[in-house]
Order: C-alpha cells, then structure tokens, then sequence
C-alpha cells in the first residue's frame, strides 16, 4: 500500500482496480497461530495440501529434492509464509502426517 | 478442455491471489481459488455482494485476476445477462470478432441467491442466457453475522433463530434450488464440494461446454458461521458426502448422475456433532435430522433406479 491515499481525480474512471490478484502485496502472517512445517523426507508429493490450501499459501515448486532413503523427487511443496494463515487444513489432510502445525512464537 | 481425471491434472497455476481476508480456513476460499483455474482465462466474473466479495476486493487491490465486476447483492444474474447481452451486441456490431467466445459466470452467496437475488437468477434462466451461475452456499448470511437464509438447514442455530426453551434454531427446511432453477428447464445443475475437485473441476468443464444457462450449487463450510475449527473443513466437506446430507450430482438435459456413489452411509451425527451450530440438539432432533437425510437418499435412488447411496453402516 502506497503511503498517501491518491485523491479521486487521479483513480481511474469508475474507479477499477486495473492490477489483477494485487492483494498479493497484503501478506497475512500475523494471521497465524502456528505454522505448519512439512518434512520434505516424509512427503510422498501426493499434491493434496497444495489442492486443498484456500489462501493459496502452498507453492508447488520445480526443486529437486533427495530424501535420506535416496529417493529422488523432481517437485517439492513449499509453504509460503508471508500468506499462510495457519489453518491447519494441510496438516489435516496429508495422508502420510508429514506436516506438523508448530507454534508461532514472536 | 480436456476432461479432469484426477488431482495430478489440477492446473499449477494460480488464478486466485492470496492476500484476501477470508477466514482461516474458509471453504469458499477452496472454492473460488479452483473455479478460477477451471474456467478460461477470458471468462468475465460478476459477483454479488457477501463474503468472498467483501474480502478479495478491498480497494484498492484485488485478488482476481479475470475480468471481475462487482454488483449489488440481489443481482448477480441481472448484471451478467446485460453483459452477456452486450457481448452478443459487439459481435453484431463488429467490434468482437464473430468467432470469439467470452464466457459469462455469476457468482454469488446463499443469501444473494436462495432469497434476495431468486427473481434476477428466475430472469437469467427464463431468458436462456449463456452463463454459468456458481452459488457458493455457507448456509447462512455470514458476511453480516450470521442471519439465516432460506439455505439454512432446519435445526441449525444462526443469531436470527436462536436457540432457547421454545426455538431449537431454524426450524423451515432448507429450500430446494436446484429444483426451483429445474422448474426453468435448465439444460445443466450439478452439485459440487470443495473435497472432491476433479469432479468439481469436470462439472465446471461441462458446464462451460454447454449453452446456455447453467446453475452449479456448491458446498461451502464456514468456519465462524458453522462454529468449528479451522482445520477440518476439508473433513467436513467429506462427511456431508459420506453421510448422504450432501450429495455430488449433475442433471444433464434431465438425465440424474450421481457423481460420488457412497456405499456405505455414515451416521449424520458424525457430520453434526463437529460444529457449534448443532451442539443444542437433543437425540430425538438427531434422529429427526437422519430421517430427512434417509429419505433425501430413498429419493435421489428412485430416481437414479439403482442404489447409488447406500444405508447407514452401524
Ligand atoms: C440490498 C442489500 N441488502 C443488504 C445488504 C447487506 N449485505 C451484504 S452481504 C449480505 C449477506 C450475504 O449473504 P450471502 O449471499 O449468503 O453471502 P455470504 O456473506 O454468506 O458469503 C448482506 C445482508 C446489501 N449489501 N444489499
Ligand atoms: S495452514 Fe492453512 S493456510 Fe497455511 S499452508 Fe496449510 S492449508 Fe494453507
Ligand atoms: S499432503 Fe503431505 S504427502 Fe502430500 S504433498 Fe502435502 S506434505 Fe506431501
Ligand atoms: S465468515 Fe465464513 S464464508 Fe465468510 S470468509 Fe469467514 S469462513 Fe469464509
Ligand atoms: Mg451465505
């Protein structure tokens, strides 16, 4: 958010919002009471956290991941903080418990 | 588009952008976050007024990345037929290419649907516009405190049916709109639930397939409307499936397909006894609310002709 609020005379007719999906520059951290943390070495890439996540606050990212047991995964499912609300909806659901809900402290 | 299979096709890309005020949690947020991804990307939203609206537009930003019109609370469906009628308008004209296809969805709550918004949806499906309408039903005015709508399930507690010695929360039976918007001769309803995507993903595909007007009722929970924690919407959304109280379905030209058979019934307490709406009710209120669902699922098999949901496994 700019600092000063712009006057009407310099919005745009109707006032649109001509940005699309701008809210990403409100980040929701603060949001959370704790935070989930996914163990990379647990995760078996099954996509259900990513599909189930409302904000979306789960990134399904192109890095190759090596688990202890040398297993070689091409994806990884990442939690973005700056929107994660703390639902606990990924925990929840995964199938396997490899997200663990961990409280936020500040 | 092709068809959706399973989890694995979802589209990586997101067309919903975080950063919106929406619950922790909240159902609607699944919902909106997927109907993004699965209709085109030049498809024009209009959306009435109520939770999801208030909360992923708040001005200066957004978080939809289509071309997104807010309209009032009562007429999401008016709004989209003055555009899809323009859009008819500007290809007549020349200015839209005849062959272009911009498809038309409405969005809108319980409350703008059910009640205040019936005669602009009734108008929108007279008038065999082309859009898809999506109403997204968390039973309840939620985006004002939790007044109850003609959506709101009997027996469930809202600040406007309290519960007390003589009121035992809602007490009429939730209204039927697929069969209000069937009475039109609509060529395509169906039901969807944020836990079962690729069904709701292959409805949304149908639908935009299909010409003419459509209406897709969803399964929305709400976390402070429904008094439960965060973490199990996703949980709750299963178990509305499993216990027959909400059945994924389409009717096609008439046709009845249930999408998600389920075998084996669960016991509706199983649904109930998650959420604060329904801590108030008594055994007998219970059995009441499993009798109503047993014969919802009698009927939904009659018509069917076959035994798609099954009994309660005890
Ligand atoms: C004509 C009119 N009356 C009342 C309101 C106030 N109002 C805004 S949203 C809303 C309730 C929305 O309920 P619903 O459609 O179920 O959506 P939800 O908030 O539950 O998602 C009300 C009463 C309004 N905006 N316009
Ligand atoms: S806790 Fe909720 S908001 Fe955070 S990543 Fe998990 S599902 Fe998303
Ligand atoms: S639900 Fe669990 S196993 Fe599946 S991708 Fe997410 S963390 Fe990995
Ligand atoms: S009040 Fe309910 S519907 Fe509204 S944002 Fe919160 S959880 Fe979602
Ligand atoms: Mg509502």
């Amino acid at each position: 958010m700019s600092s000063r609020l712009p006057s009407w005379k310099e919005l745009p007719i109707g006032a649109v919002i001509l940005e699309p999906g701008s809210s990403r520059r409100y980040k929701t951290p603060e949001w959370r009471t704790s935070r989930p943390v996914i163990n990379q070495d647990k995760c078996i890439r099954c996509r259900i956290c990513w599909s189930y996540c409302p904000e979306p606050a789960i990134i399904e990212a192109d890095k190759p991941y090596v688990t202890s047991a040398n297993k070689r995964y091409e994806i990884s499912y990442l939690i973005d903080y700056d929107y994660c609300k703390g639902c606990g909806i990924c925990a929840q659901e995964c199938p396997v418990k490899a997200i663990e809900m961990v409280p936020e402290v500040r | 588009m092709s068809k959706v299979l399973t989890i694995r096709d979802l589209p990586r890309e997101e067309r919903f952008a975080p950063g919106h005020r929406m619950c922790q949690g909240c159902g609607a947020a699944i919902l909106m976050r997927h109907i993004t991804k699965a209709i085109p990307k030049d498809a024009i939203i209009v959306h009435a007024t109520g939770c999801v609206e208030v909360t992923t537009t708040l001005y200066p930003e957004t978080s939809w990345m289509h071309p997104w019109l807010h309209i009032a609370f009562e007429n999401a469906a008016a709004g989209a037929s003055g555009i899809e009628a323009a859009l008819k308008v500007l290809k007549r004209k020349g200015q839209l290419p005849a062959e272009k296809e911009i498809k038309v969805v409405a969005i809108g709550g319980d409350g703008g649907t059910f009640d205040i918004g019936i005669q602009a949806l009734s108008g929108m499906l007279e008038r065999e516009h082309d859009i898809l309408y999506v109403v997204y039903d968390n039973e309840a005015y939620m985006n004002t405190g939790i007044q109850r709508s003609g959506a709101t399930p009997q027996w469930a507690w809202t600040t406007t049916t309290p519960v007390g010695r003589v009121w035992r929360g809602e007490w009429r039976p939730k209204k039927d709109i697929i069969g209000i918007a069937l009475a039109h001769k609509v060529p395509y309803v169906a039901t969807v639930n944020p836990a079962y995507l690729p069904d709701l993903y292959m409805k949304i595909n149908k639908a935009m397939s299909i010409k003419g007007p459509k209406l897709i009722h969803a399964f929305s929970p709400c976390v402070p409307g429904w008094r439960y924690e965060p973490s199990i919407t996703i949980t709750l959304c299963k178990l509305a499936v499993q216990t027959g109280l909400w059945v994924n379905y389409e009717i096609e030209n008439g046709v009845l397909n249930v999408t998600t058979p389920v075998p084996k019934r669960k016991p509706v307490r199983e649904y109930l006894k998650l959420q604060g709406r329904f801590r108030h009710l008594t055994e007998e209120e219970v059995n009441a609310i499993q009798k109503y669902v047993d014969e919802q699922v009698a009927h939904i098999n009659k018509l069917v002709g076959k035994e798609v949901i099954g009994p309660v496994e005890t």
